[in-house]
């Protein structure tokens, strides 16, 4: 059920305030979800000044300026900075998506940084994705064939066939659709989420994959697929500009089409 | 043995003791786009159709019931009150089936690109303001 009230121990209070050194010309203001699990406090909003003329231009680079310089014990995923690992995925400006394909300049005002949202918080900006994890796992993403390969060489695909999956084959499973859903956020123990449903679709239309009628009878669902009403925050969000929104829509048009 | 067999995140959360964990915001904290705005306004504009046709019921009733009770049903329409719930039912009438023709739209597949699905929000907004003046311009 929907419940719109953050429970009372994530509540979130006024942190520490960092100010810039002197001297800074170009300061800009980060506002960042702290939370610290070995201290039981409620989760703070702590308030960093960083100089922009000594800081990359992505969000990432201000969040790796502010752990190296300012306060080390903020924590936070990332690993490629270049936007193929979905680690650093958080909600930036009210919105998710990946902070070091984030421009600094891009946001206006104070930058308000948060984790993905409506997910258990394991420390500051890291939240918990098993859940989510678990969601792919259950729509099996992987090759289902019942007809053996040719002896001499892999399956092939015709390129019609293999422009059918090239989007939604360029998921990285950063979660920033999912975490952006309103019907995820009240349903996710049910409702698989617009990334699990883009990885199923992924393999539904895959020429090469003989499990279509499981894959869509195991989808047929109220709640795994049909708790998407087309609210489109998915396709809005995603940092890769692939489009969830479409999927779930051609995966019931599947399920529709098939019933007659 | 019996095994029981929980799912994974059952496991999990009670290892990991996810209940202690705080919730990160959510809807307090996300920039809406204006296809959520409207997402949320298709369904509370159904939930005041649904009130909307207690009222239908009621006029229906009053007609039926004889021309003294039907002057009170119509002197309590005729209030400021009265006037802004019938209005603000057709506009709940004329939006949700403005919006309901795009769900058409889109359950045939189309109108999924960002750009298209901004547009065809605003499409839909001023579509239903025009059909609610439309209606009370006929209507008076």
């Amino acid at each position: 059920m929907a419940e719109f009230r953050l429970p009372k121990n994530s509540r979130i209070s006024r942190g520490k305030h960092f100010a810039a050194a002197d001297g800074s010309s170009n300061v800009r203001r980060f506002a960042v979800y702290r939370y610290d699990p070995s201290t039981g406090v409620n989760p703070r909003l702590d308030t960093y000044e960083v100089d922009l003329d000594n800081c990359g231009p992505m969000v990432l680079d201000a969040l790796i300026k502010i752990k190296n310089e300012i306060d080390p014990t903020l924590t936070f995923r990332r690993s490629c900075r270049e936007g193929i690992c979905g680690s650093c995925a958080m909600n930036i400006d009210g919105g998710n998506t990946l902070a070091c394909t984030r421009s600094i300049d891009s946001v206006k005002g104070d930058v308000k940084i948060y984790p993905l949202p409506h997910l258990p918080i394991v420390k500051d900006l890291v939240g918990d994705l098993t859940n989510f994890y678990a969601q792919y796992a259950s729509i099996k993403p992987w090759l289902q064939s019942r007809t053996p390969p040719p002896p001499d060489q892999e399956r092939l695909q015709s390129k019609e066939d293999q422009e059918l999956i090239n989007e939604p084959a360029a998921c990285i499973l950063c979660a920033c659709c999912s975490t952006s859903c309103p019907s995820y956020w009240w349903n996710s123990d049910r409702y698989l989420g617009p990334a699990a449903l883009l990885a199923a679709y992924r393999w539904l239309v895959d020429s090469r994959d003989d499990a279509t009628g499981e894959r869509l009878d195991e989808l047929e669902d109220p709640f795994r697929l049909y708790r998407c009403h087309t609210i489109m925050n998915c396709t809005q969000t995603c940092p890769k500009d692939l489009n969830p929104a479409q999927a779930i829509a051609e995966t019931k048009k599947m399920l529709a089409e098939r019933k007659y | 043995m019996r095994r029981r067999y929980w799912p994974l995140t059952t496991i999990r959360s009670k290892r990991m003791s996810n209940h202690d964990r705080p919730l990160s915001p959510h809807i307090s904290i996300y920039r809406w786009p204006i296809t959520m705005v409207l997402s949320i306004l298709h369904r509370v504009s159904g939930a005041a159709l649904s009130v909307g046709f207690v009222v239908l019921v009621v006029w229906l009733f009053d007609a039926a019931s004889g021309p003294e009770t039907y002057a009170i049903f119509l002197s309590a329409m005729d209030t400021v009150i009265g006037k802004l719930a019938l209005v603000g039912w057709t506009f709940a009438f004329f939006y949700h089936l403005s919006n309901g023709v795009r769900h058409l739209v889109w359950d045939s597949g189309r109108g999924f690109e960002k750009q298209q699905a901004n547009r065809s929000s605003w499409l839909v907004l001023i579509s239903a303001v025009a059909l609610t003046a439309v209606f009370w311009w006929g209507a008076s």
